[in-house]
């Protein structure tokens, strides 16, 4: 999926449940992967924006100095470091005394699965399983996938598509980064708010006569529109 | 035996928390149960108010909390019923002076000599909304008839499911039932569309509420008015009775229950 690797393979990034994990490419100098990090937060600010971010460091050793630049750089950018997960033992002991984070059981839940010989790559995701009431947010680089309701006051952030087995009345962002081609589908879809890359809609007044169908958004023309869900 | 833990909560200020309160621990106790209200809205107490003990506080539950008194001298008896108690917030304190594990501690050396703990959660989602779920068995919501109440009260459900304190029972409070039939304010059925959790209570709005709490007799006390039949029908739900929900209906115009006869409610819905 576009978006989810950096070009230069410097740096990747991963959603979480509650954050994001920027895994470090091995063969790049420290200088290098964090300019890398910055160019990206700042060339997508509203989506990094406000969240929380750990960074995996392999085995390289980061000294506490350079983490802690790491932490002030990101925090001028409203981004909180949370956690630095690495397996050098001072890195560790660095990280610790800064009060950051240094392991996450739920990376385990995300590790990638070895690649099986498929006849269709898909591109990644996160599956959500519950209803998003009020105040919930989920932010992915990837697509979204919500078995579950999205309700008013929700909102789901997403680099590529945003599918919801449910009602979706919240408000959504797919294509993030920018990806014309994102869709939004949904059994029912009655956003507070729709976006697309850079297009926005928001959902005609209900109508409560109209039984709900699913139906999938896509910009077309440069405007959003709305179509029933049909495979072909 | 052990008492059950009823937090009280709503996300919103001002939906009828604790009135709520007062009324189910009234008529929890007026049906013969041993019931203990705490205060939970440190900075801005008012349960005492409502059930008119105003004036025989001596401790409240920062006291207790602090060490200055034990929990047995904080709670004041109501002289009107044979066992309900109130543990007063404290007036002149932040939140911050009690912490969740404070409130366990509490709730769990009382368990064993009631039947009902109901506390009164202050509005919002910081540390006093934390105090007061923190030892609930049952969590019940209070939200009116109206979209952010509504809005409020789901960003609660979601916080107390991610507590894993179950998605909790909601209370529907100050439905004014013409309204609804004009189409000017949500339906019961409009609220569960949203939160869709289980309703263990429609209460409509009854000026007696109003009054009631300012003479600090909670109207379940004087029985006949509407809001307080509503209430008894709450306690009675927690209790485990099979009370029928039924919108109240007493206000309608008697040509508005005509029609409703021959039309069925709008909608197709309510009723
Ligand atoms: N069913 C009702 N009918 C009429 N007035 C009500 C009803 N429920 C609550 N009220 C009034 O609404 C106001 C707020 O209620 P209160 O219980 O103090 O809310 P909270 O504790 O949630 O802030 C009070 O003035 C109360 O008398
Ligand atoms: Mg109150």
């Amino acid at each position: 999926m576009a978006g989810t690797t950096d070009l230069s393979n410097r740096i990747a990034i991963k959603g979480l449940k509650d954050g994001l994990v920027v895994s470090l490419g091995a063969e790049s100098t420290w200088a290098e992967v964090t300019e890398a990090l910055m160019a990206r937060i700042d060339a997508q600010a509203a989506f990094f924006q406000g969240g929380r971010v750990a960074v995996s460091v392999g085995d390289r050793l980061v000294r506490s100095a350079k983490l802690a630049a790491l932490r002030s750089a990101l925090s001028e950018r409203g981004i909180t470091l949370w956690a630095v997960i690495g397996t050098n033992p001072d890195t560790v002991e660095a990280a610790r005394l800064l009060g950051l984070e240094t392991s996450l059981q739920q990376i385990d839940e995300y590790r990638e699965l070895e690649p099986i010989d498929t006849e269709v790559i898909g591109s990644e995701g996160v599956l959500v399983r519950q209803t998003l009431r009020s105040g919930g947010t989920v932010r992915h680089g990837g697509h979204v996938v919500v078995i579950g309701d999205v309700n008013p006051g929700a909102e789901i952030v997403a680099g590529g598509d945003v599918v919801v087995w449910g009602r979706l009345r919240g408000t959504v962002h797919a294509g993030a980064y920018g990806d014309e081609r994102a869709v939004v589908c949904a059994l029912e879809l009655a956003p507070m708010q729709l976006r697309i890359a850079g297009h926005i809609a928001v959902s005609p007044p209900n109508d409560n006569r109209r039984r709900p169908a699913p139906e999938v958004a896509s910009v077309r023309n440069g405007q959003i529109v709305a179509n029933p869900w049909k495979t072909r | 035996m052990s008492a059950k833990v009823v937090t009280i909560t709503s996300g919103k200020g001002g939906v009828g928390k604790t009135t709520a309160t007062a009324n189910l621990g009234v008529a929890l106790a007026g049906l013969g149960h041993r019931v203990v209200c705490i205060d939970a809205d440190i900075g801005l107490r008012n349960l005492d108010v409502v059930m008119g003990l105003e004036n025989r506080i001596v401790y409240d539950l920062v006291d207790v909390v602090e060490g200055r008194c034990r929990l047995r001298q904080a709670m004041i008896k109501d002289k009107r019923l044979p066992e309900l108690y109130l543990v007063p917030a404290a007036q002149t304190r932040d939140k911050t002076a009690v912490s969740p594990s404070d409130m366990i501690r509490l709730a769990d050396e009382i368990r064993p000599e009631f039947d009902f703990i109901l506390i009164d959660s202050p509005a919002g989602i910081e540390r006093g909304f934390r105090n007061a779920i923190a030892p609930a068995d049952v969590v019940l919501i209070v939200t009116n008839p109206e979209v952010s109440s509504v809005r409020d009260a789901d960003r609660i459900i979601g916080l107390i499911e991610a507590d894993e304190k179950g998605p909790g029972k909601l209370v529907i409070n100050r439905v004014k039932p013409e309204m609804v039939q004009r189409g000017e304010m949500l339906s019961a059925d409009d609220v569960i569309d949203i939160l869709a959790i289980e309703l263990i209570g429609i209460v409509p709005e009854d000026e007696s509420v109003l009054v009631a709490s300012n003479r600090g007799t909670p109207t379940v006390m004087d029985g006949g008015s509407l809001a307080g039949r509503a209430f008894n029908d709450i306690a009675r739900r927690l209790l485990g009775e099979q009370v029928p929900l039924t919108l109240p209906e007493a206000s309608l115009s008697w040509l508005q229950r005509f029609m409703r006869a021959l039309f069925g409610s709008p909608n197709g819905r309510g009723g």
